[in-house]
């Protein structure tokens, strides 16, 4: 009988994988199509932006566009030896900036190579505005009267590198590196490292948050879970209601409270509990406890769920075993709410990650996240790449965290919602 | 373990005067509500024998889980007293009171090994290392599952995580388990294989236990004694033999077993046989506790008990008509009408049962100890 039966198999192995392939298209086919409206959706409107916004990060248009005949020129230009580039470079760069200047393209090359070194826009600027005053004959001195740095290697460096169509600039500013004159990467001046700090700041307060969201959700969770089925239904509306409301509400709420003269401070004065007004508004302590409050339920509602799944028996047999009631709790019931509590600390953590309003609105200077940055350079400074490097270093942040957890705990340790 | 088997009490014995032989529990007049108006348990009396297998059992509903929950702590009689050991123990914690539980679906920790949760008990009485070791294997050597040991409770089917929960519950040498039916949740098979298992570890470790059950064939094939609840009262409380043969009253003969329960008068009674009359006035031998003349009484006949009249010693002789036979292997069950429009069901051998035909009549006897007059 085992014969026959592994004698058909072995010989037929390869039709009858390839038949249970054909008779399960169909199936499969239709859970694509069910699956496909909300795919392309999300592509068009999430993967596709995005991944288009993360390419800005790199891309370096500027030298390119602006100046193709310069480029050209340097091409040849041994940009380590200690003399400035021949007058054909100077040619071409004054070709080049008076197209520019039709164009009104200039200001943006100015920019851009500012960032790579302090004084480069009032360079160009003045080159610009100074445009119908270059004579014939040698221009190199015409552009060294204009400034001096002209006739240093160094400036001519920085356009010749800039002329690639992708540049390490924003990502090495992003973790507080640089690309110094000769090409090679160093960290940046102590003064200007600031984004490895806000990277830390942001993971810190993420962490805080998660952590109080745990500490006060875990025994809600608890004891929801303990309750009647009608107290039940009404806890968890309670839970829920801050999750329909708005978030900008809900951090307008807290700002009322914690201001100044807000109602804390005056439950407080008048309990006699504190003598002068507290400085809770733009504080860590405000953005905190704002940010605890909005990410609750998230913590909750997973740990929620698991708890409901575990048998009531657990504990009882636990205490027939001879467990007094803590360690029943935290030696079999704790352990198995471990699903939920990875499932609810991830998502606050991930969640609080990309926190941006609340900690603007209830925050001070040194509470910002991020996502402030992120967004100060899109409104603000119109740093794109820069924005586009910030958003890159949260996502990989975010990714790493996510996979760091299903390794140490494992997918199906992970239970969400 | 020794003094254990010493006292282990069979079925039948008389209780001794001598202290071993005291109750392990009494329930003393315990009651319980939940919502202060119905009692789920009234007025519970009760005596569990060292050694004894006792199961409990009722319809859903009955207050014998309740009761179980009382015993093993985790409710609180509303009135009452219970006594471990002649200890009042109705404000004592489950985890103080040293009993073995297994619950309904085993509740086994899935997050622990199998020789984990077997030796979980044993932490909390200060039991570790090699003599821990020693007993988690001697209790899964006991319900056979050596080897096991390192498995998680998923690994193992359901009659495996029975003999787990089993061993769990008796590796600490508790004074008694419970079980709040163990085998509810296993196919037919495993569960009558399992119900030889437990009634064979009882007997071999001497423990006393306390079963609830809702299967009365569970109930016949593994106790020393029965107690029937309906109610929230212990309906008969007897060994399995007297409550077949001898229930008290109708729920009871209604709910352990077939019955015919047929409406009768009764007349009275003379040499310890009660003697009534049905509804078409045919006279009946009957037995049973006595009753005053009720106006409503039965007789319950179980239908393996009705014979062909084969002008044998059996005090009771009718003349019914077979209405229909059905064949069921080893037996036939014959649907009969007697006593002008009742029905009754008699359940023959094959090989009695070949000779009846349906629309024929035939003589059918019983005697008088297995037609029992009930009230209510």
């Amino acid at each position: 009988m085992t014969q026959t039966l592994s004698l058909t198999s072995s010989a037929s192995a390869p039709n009858l994988r390839a038949a249970l392939r054909r008779a399960e298209r169909p199936g499969r086919l239709g859970a694509l199509a069910l699956a496909l409206p909300a795919l392309l959706f999300l592509i068009v409107t999430f993967a596709a932006p995005i991944g288009l916004f993360l390419t800005t990060a790199v891309r370096n248009p500027e030298v390119r566009d602006t100046l193709p005949q310069t480029a050209a020129a340097l091409a040849g230009w041994d940009g380590d030896g200690p003399a400035a580039p021949g007058e054909a470079a100077f040619a071409a760069l004054l070709a080049d900036l008076t197209r520019a200047k039709e164009d009104n393209t200039a200001a943006a090359l100015g920019k851009r190579l500012n960032y790579e070194s302090a004084g480069m826009r009032s360079r160009i600027m003045s080159v610009v505005r100074h445009l119908g005053n270059f004579k014939d004959g040698a221009l190199a001195p015409q552009f060294a009267a204009l400034d001096p740095v002209w006739a240093s290697p160094d400036l001519w460096a920085i356009i010749k590198r800039n002329a690639a169509p992708v540049t390490p600039y924003y990502l090495l500013t992003a973790v507080d590196l640089q690309q110094d004159a000769s090409g090679a990467i160093t960290r940046v001046a102590e003064d200007q490292a600031v984004f490895l700090g806000i990277l830390g700041r942001t993971l810190w307060i993420a962490g805080l948050v998660t952590g109080a969201t745990l500490l006060l959700g875990f025994p809600t969770a608890y004891v929801i879970s303990l309750a009647p089925a009608r107290i039940a239904g009404f806890m968890l509306l309670m839970v829920l209601l801050p999750l329909w409301t708005s978030l900008l509400v809900r951090t307008t709420a807290w700002v009322v409270l914690l201001q100044t003269d807000g109602v804390i401070n005056q439950v407080l004065l008048a309990l006699g509990l504190t003598t002068e007004k507290l400085q809770l508004m733009l504080t860590r302590f405000g953005t905190v406890t704002a940010m605890t409050h909005i990410q609750l339920p998230f913590t909750i509602l997973p740990i929620f769920s698991v708890m409901k799944s575990i048998p009531e028996g657990q504990m009882r047999a636990a205490r027939s075993l001879g467990a007094p009631p803590f360690f029943a709790f935290w030696r079999v019931y704790a352990p198995q709410t471990l699903p939920g509590v990875t499932a609810g600390c991830l998502m606050t953590f991930i969640l609080s990650l990309g926190y941006y309003i609340t900690p603007a609105l209830v925050g001070g200077p040194r509470d910002q996240m991020l996502s402030n940055f992120i967004a100060t350079y899109i409104n603000r400074d119109l740093n794109w790449g820069m924005a586009a490097a910030l958003a890159g270093l949260l996502l990989v942040m975010t990714l790493s965290i996510y996979l760091l957890f299903l390794r140490l705990v494992g997918a199906e340790r992970i239970k969400l919602g | 373990m020794n003094t254990m088997t010493l006292e282990r009490r069979r079925l039948g014995d008389e209780p001794s005067p001598t202290p071993a032989a005291s109750p392990m529990v009494v329930f003393e007049r315990v009651q319980k509500t939940y919502d202060g108006r119905t009692l789920v348990v009234e007025d519970l009396n009760l005596a569990v024998r060292r050694g004894e297998f006792l199961t409990m059992l009722g319809p859903s509903g009955s207050g014998k889980t309740t009761t179980l929950m009382m015993l093993g702590g985790f409710e609180q009689p509303t009135n009452g007293r219970i006594l471990l050991e002649g200890q009042a123990v109705e404000r004592l914690p489950p985890e103080r009171r040293d009993i073995g539980f297994v619950f309904q679906n085993y509740a086994l920790f899935p997050h622990m090994t199998v020789a984990d949760n077997v030796g979980f008990p044993l932490r909390y009485r200060g039991i570790r290392g090699a003599e821990a070791a020693r007993r988690v294997a001697e209790a899964l050597a006991m319900v056979r599952l050596d080897g096991l040991g390192e498995r998680r409770p998923a690994q193992l089917s359901g009659g495996q995580q029975q003999r787990v929960a089993l061993a769990r519950a008796m590796v600490f040498k508790p004074k008694l388990i419970l079980m709040d039916e163990p085998l509810g949740a296993l196919d037919k098979q495993l569960r009558e294989h399992m119900q030889i298992e437990i009634r064979r570890i009882q007997q071999q470790l001497g423990i006393t236990m306390v079963y609830v059950t809702h299967d009365q064939s569970e109930a016949l094939t593994m106790s020393d004694r029965i107690a029937v609840f309906n109610d929230g009262r212990i309906q008969q409380l007897s060994d399995p033999v007297t409550l077949y043969d001898r229930p008290e009253n109708r729920f009871v003969a209604g709910f352990i077993g077939d019955n015919n329960t047929l409406p009768c008068e009764f007349l009275g009674s003379e040499n310890g046989l009660a003697f009534v009359r049905m509804k078409d006035g045919t006279r009946l031998a009957a037995s049973g506790p006595a009753h005053p003349a009720r106006s409503d009484l039965t007789v319950s006949l179980r239908p393996e008990r009705l014979g062909l009249d084969d002008a044998g010693s059996a005090e009771n002789r009718i003349k019914a008509r077979v209405l229909d036979k059905t064949f069921l292997g080893d037996r036939v069950r014959l649907t009969l009408e007697a006593f002008g429009t009742e029905r009754l069901v008699a359940s023959l051998p094959a090989a009695e049962g070949a000779a009846v035909l349906p629309g024929r009549d035939v003589g059918m006897a019983f005697s008088a100890a297995d037609c029992r007059l009930l009230a209510r």
